[in-house]
């Protein structure tokens, strides 16, 4: 039986891991090798590396972070933050990511998506959306709002915007349509992360990411929001999750992914356990 | 020296990588005469069947097939499974290696496609391939064709029904997930068929 995945996710700045709230107030939380290491040894199922400096600042190279992370890691690994280009995306691959993350770089260039996936794959693009909900919800009209009708009737009135550039620049988009025209261009996975819920523990949008997963045959990564167990048992079941990621619970102690995992399971959702 | 077949199709870093890992000479390489030398061959492949024509185009296909008459073990992954078979309906015009019987399908409509994440293998026990791995481990897929339940199958997987998640028939594996993404139980299959 396919499992439901947990991913744990490293927000990585300057080489060190960090963690905020709603995409503010960064923490220090570690090395990246090491985390990974003791991520995929807790039973992650996938591990996540994303540059937030990236988009808003000159950075130093990521790639002998990618480099230093990807050398014990037999689990998969995916790099985003940052990656502009198809050169920049070999650049990663080539230091030993298995997929790539995009989010500013493919709502500039969309065809950046097809041309990375031609060359390397499309389970080897994950186009990354972050959302926001619309207040009032009516920012939005016609093809977007027939989506969202489509997946879940009761969601009507419901509405998200994309962001880039690290939450910092709304883009007028709808997220959902956006989701839709990423798979449609090559994309393998979207990740989907909820900047109202992000960093809080409070539970994932689940709204959100069930209309994506219904709008999109591809598997929908959920991300934002993760807390206590039953925050993972709703985005899987009523979320209709493909996956589930998670920074900082995981980095400061306030979960033990074994444990979460074993928990998950007991409550009825297919996990990689024991692993 | 295990040669694994560079075909431009994907990213062979985390091959090379688990390889490395196990202590494995490996040569990473799209040479044919490097193909003929070698102990052991890894077709690798992510991506689209269709992929699989370059190594037509680059005596690639000559210098495996050479080396599979002198019964030179042989592990495809992922495409490079699917690429054993006769044909994939990924790309009907592209002719497979056809060393099993069988042939790559879609997977039903009742699922989401591509498949991807970790599933259980139900494994048989004639498999060298799978020696120490037991039924119910976990391993790493990503795909939107799949080689059905055959004659050759040795560990079957469910998604939309059951199909082949690995296969084998003498010197000949091939493995529709990904062993070297596929944490312990992906290395103990590369150990195994390093071993061999």
């Amino acid at each position: 039986m396919l499992t439901k995945r947990i991913i744990a996710c490293l927000d990585v700045m300057a080489g060190r891991v960090v963690k905020g709230v709603q995409f503010q107030q960064l923490r220090d939380a570690g090395d990246p090798a090491e985390l990974a290491a003791a991520h995929s040894e807790a039973g992650a199922d996938e591990v996540v590396l994303l540059d937030v400096t990236a988009t808003h600042e000159k950075r130093a190279t990521l790639i002998e972070t990618v480099r230093r992370t990807a050398r014990q890691l037999f689990i998969p690994f995916t790099v985003g933050g940052g990656i502009r280009s198809l050169d920049e995306a070999m650049a990663v691959f080539d230091a030993g990511a298995d997929k790539i993350s995009i989010n500013s770089a493919a709502i500039a260039d969309p065809a950046l998506i097809t041309s990375i996936a031609e060359r390397y794959g499309s389970q080897a693009v994950i186009v990354a959306i972050d959302a926001k909900r619309v207040k009032g919800g009516q920012a939005f009209s016609g093809a977007a709002r027939d989506d969202m009708n489509d997946s879940d009737g009761e969601n009507s009135g419901l509405s998200f915007e994309a962001y880039v550039s690290g939450g910092r620049k709304p883009t007028g988009r709808d997220a959902i349509a956006w989701a839709r025209e990423a798979a449609e261009r090559g994309a393998g996975e979207i990740l989907l992360t909820s900047m109202d819920r992000d960093g809080t523990g409070i539970g994932f949008d689940c709204e959100l990411t069930r209309a994506v997963s219904g709008a999109v045959s591809i598997p929908a990564i959920a991300s934002g929001g993760g807390g206590n167990t039953q925050t993972f048992v709703e985005v899987f079941e009523r979320g209709r999750a493909d996956a589930a990621l998670a920074a900082s619970i995981f980095h400061f102690g306030l979960r033990n992914l074994a444990d979460l995992k074993h928990e998950l399971q007991t409550a009825g959702i297919p996990m990689r356990w024991p692993c | 020296m295990i040669a694994v077949v560079d075909y431009r199709a994907g990213n062979l870093t985390s091959v090379r990588k688990a390889l490395e890992h196990l202590g494995v000479e490996a040569d990473v390489t799209r040479d044919p005469d490097v193909v003929a030398r070698a102990d052991k061959v890894i077709l690798p492949g992510v991506g689209h069947f269709s992929s699989t024509s370059i190594l037509d185009e680059c005596g690639l296909r000559a210098a495996i097939l050479e080396q599979l008459r002198q019964r030179v073990p042989f592990l495809g992954v992922c495409v490079g499974m699917q690429w054993m078979f006769a044909s994939s309906e990924e790309a009907p015009a592209i002719i497979g290696a056809g060393l099993l019987a069988g042939w790559c399908e879609r997977f039903p409509a009742s699922v989401k496609s591509p498949h991807v994440g970790w599933n259980s293998l139900i494994c048989e026990d004639r498999s060298r391939l799978f020696r120490g791995v037991p039924s119910g481990s976990f391993v790493y897929f990503t795909h939107s064709y799949r080689v059905p339940v055959v004659e050759t199958t040795v560990a079957r997987s469910e998604y939309g029904g059951e199909f082949s998640a690995a296969v084998e028939k003498d010197h000949l594996f091939g493995v529709q997930f990904h062993p070297e993404k596929s944490g312990r139980t992906g290395m103990q299959l590369l150990k195994n068929f390093c071993e061999l």
